[in-house]
C-alpha cells in the first residue's frame, strides 16, 4: 500500500504505524532529492498550497515553504498578524476566502487546540496541522522520529526521554504518540508543575530527576520553556530551572554512555540546553532541521496524491 | 487466456548476450558511458547486463539506479500514488553517454519521466534506451528503444510479466498474461 489512511494530517493520534512508515520511506527518497545539485522535482506542479499561520514561526514555515518549492507547488503565505483577521474575520471565513482562490492544500498553525480539526469538517482541501496550541505538531514528531531512525537504525525498542515543559508542548504530545506507535519506550521529565496530571495514562514513564532520565535514555529530546503560554509562574525563576533541569556538556560527559540530544527549536541557550551541549557531537539538532524538509515533502506528496 | 511464454531462461541468456555485444559495438570500452537502471523493475535487468559487460570488458563500468516516481505525469490521476524507490546516481552524467535500461517498453511515459529525472544529474551528451521487451504499437509518446531484446505484439488488455531469478523467482521467464491475472 502506498496511500495514507487519512486525507489530512491533523495529528499523530489519528494516523497508523503503517502511515508513519510510509512517510519515512518516502522521506528517504526525498532526502536523496534535496541533496542533489538540482534539488527540485516536478511532482506537485499543478498543486497550490496556502501556508496559513495564525501564530509565529520561523523553522516550520520556512521548512514547509521549502518543501513545497522543492516539489514545484505554487505557494501562498498568510500571516495573521498582517491580515484581515485583525479586523474581526472568523477562521472559517478567512480560510473559505483563501479556498475560493482555488487552493488545494492548507498548512495551518493556530493558537487554538482543535482549529485544524474544525476546518477539516468544513472544507474540502487537504489540511496539514503545523501546530495547534498546546495540542499536536505532527510534522515535528515525524521528523524527530525520522531523525532517531536515521541515527540509531530504528525507533523500535529505543528509550527516548522528553525533557522540559511537557505541559505546554505540542511537540511532546505528538512525539509521545509517534514514538509509542513505532514501539519506543518514552519517558517524560520535568518539574512536577510542568508535567500534565494524567500524562502517565499515555503509557509513558515519569521522572522528576533529569540526571536519572539521561542515564535511562538513548535519546534526550529537550524542549523549550514556553513562557508565552504560561499565565502563572510554574517555577521560581529561569535560573533555578536551568540549575535543576538544564543540560550541559559536563552533565552529558559524566554519563556512562553516549546519548543523542535533540531539540525542536527555538533553543533558549543557557536555559534548557547550554551552548556547549547544543553544539556538541551529541547534538543532532541541525540534522533534525534538514530532515524536516524531507519529511514535510513526503507528507505533502502523499496527501496531494491521495486527493485525486 | 492462458499465460504465454515469451522468453525462457536459455533464450533470455542468448538475448542478454546479444544486447551486451550490441552495446560494446557502440560504446567500445565504456570510458564515457554510464548505465542507469530504471526503478523499480528495470534495475534487476540492468544489474544482469552490467555484470555481463564488466565480465566481458574486465573493467568497472559506472552504474546507477534512477527512480521516476516524482517525475511521473499521472500524479493525482491515480487512486494510489506511485510508491517511490531509491535513486542512486553516484556520479555526474554531464557530458556522458547514458544507457537507460528498463524491462518493458509500453506507453513510453516512464521513459519520458526518466529523461526528466536524469537531467538533475547533468546534461548527458547522448541517451540511449535498452529494453528487454518492446510492446509494439502501444506508444503514447514518440519514444523508441535503441536496443530491444524482443518485439512482442500485445493487446492493451495484456501485460508482460518479467520473472527474474534476481527478483526471487525460480527461473528467468518472461510471460504474456491477461491484465488482471
Amino acid at each position: 500500500m502506498s496511500k495514507l489512511t487519512q486525507r489530512h494530517l491533523l495529528g499523530i493520534k489519528n494516523i497508523t504505524r503503517e502511515d508513519i512508515e510510509l512517510i519515512f520511506e518516502t522521506a528517504d527518497n526525498f532526502k536523496e532529492v534535496i541533496n542533489r545539485p538540482i534539488k527540485k522535482v516536478p511532482s506537485l506542479r499543478d498543486v497550490t498550497i496556502a501556508n496559513v499561520f495564525f501564530e509565529n514561526s520561523t523553522r516550520t514555515r520556512l521548512s514547509f515553504e521549502l518543501a513545497q518549492k522543492r516539489l514545484s507547488a505554487d505557494v501562498i503565505n498568510f500571516a495573521a498578524s498582517s491580515s484581515s483577521v485583525k479586523k474581526g474575520e472568523t477562521l472559517l471565513d478567512t480560510v473559505n476566502n483563501i479556498l475560493a482562490m482555488k487552493v488545494d492544500m492548507i498548512v495551518m498553525r493556530h493558537a487554538s487546540v482543535g482549529a485544524p480539526h474544525f476546518l477539516a469538517k468544513h472544507i474540502k482541501a487537504n489540511i496539514v496541522n503545523a501546530g495547534d496550541g498546546t495540542h499536536e505538531h505532527p510534522t515535528q514528531a515525524l521528523l524527530d522520529a525520522f531523525s532517531i531512525r536515521e541515527k540509531l537504525g530504528s525507533v523500535e525498542g529505543k528509550k527516548i526521554a522528553i525533557i522540559g515543559d511537557i505541559l505546554h508542548s505540542r511537540v511532546a504530545l505528538s512525539n509521545i504518540f509517534a514514538l509509542k506507535k513505532l514501539g519506543a519506550k518514552v519517558m517524560v521529565c520535568g518539574p512536577p508543575t510542568l508535567l500534565p496530571k494524567f500524562i502517565g495514562q499515555l503509557g509513558v514513564e515519569i521522572e522528576f530527576n533529569v540526571r536519572k532520565a539521561l542515564e535511562w535514555c538513548d535519546v534526550a529530546n529537550v524542549l523549550r520553556i514556553q513562557l508565552e503560554r504560561q499565565q502563572i509562574k510554574y517555577f521560581p525563576s529561569l535560573r533555578e530551572y536551568s540549575l535543576y533541569y538544564g543540560i550541559n556538556k559536563k552533565l552529558l560527559d559524566s554519563l556512562k554512555k553516549e546519548i543523542i540530544v535533540m531539540h525542536p527549536g527555538p533553543i533558549n541557550r543557557g536555559v534548557e540546553l547550554s551552548s556547549d551541549a547544543a553544539d556538541s557531537s551529541h547534538s543532532i539538532i541541525l540534522d533534525q532541521v534538514e530532515n524536516g524538509v524531507a519529511v514535510r515533502m513526503a507528507v505533502l506528496y502523499l496527501l496531494a496524491g491521495a486527493a485525486a | 487466456m492462458q499465460k504465454k511464454l515469451i522468453l525462457d531462461s536459455d533464450l533470455l541468456d542468448i538475448t542478454l548476450n546479444r544486447l551486451c555485444q550490441q552495446l560494446i559495438e557502440n560504446h567500445t570500452d565504456f570510458a564515457e558511458t554510464v548505465i542507469l537502471g530504471m526503478q523499480p523493475r528495470g534495475v534487476f535487468l540492468a544489474q544482469l547486463i552490467h555484470e555481463k559487460l564488466q565480465k566481458a570488458l574486465k573493467k568497472e563500468i559506472s552504474f546507477g539506479l534512477l527512480d521516476t516516481t516524482f517525475h511521473r505525469d499521472d500524479f493525482r490521476r491515480r487512486d494510489i500514488p506511485a510508491k517511490a524507490s531509491e535513486t542512486r546516481v553516484p556520479f555526474v552524467i554531464e557530458g556522458k553517454k547514458v544507457v537507460l535500461i528498463d524491462d518493458v517498453l509500453f506507453t513510453g511515459r516512464t521513459v519520458r519521466a526518466a529523461l526528466d529525472a536524469m537531467i538533475a544529474f547533468g546534461r548527458p551528451s547522448k541517451v540511449e534506451l535498452l529494453v528487454l521487451v518492446d510492446r509494439k504499437h502501444t506508444r503514447d509518446l514518440p519514444i523508441a528503444a535503441d536496443y530491444v531484446g524482443k518485439y512482442v505484439d500485445t493487446l492493451t488488455s495484456q501485460r508482460v510479466l518479467v520473472e527474474l531469478e534476481a527478483q526471487g523467482h525460480k527461473q528467468n521467464k518472461i510471460w504474456l498474461i491477461k491484465k488482471d491475472e
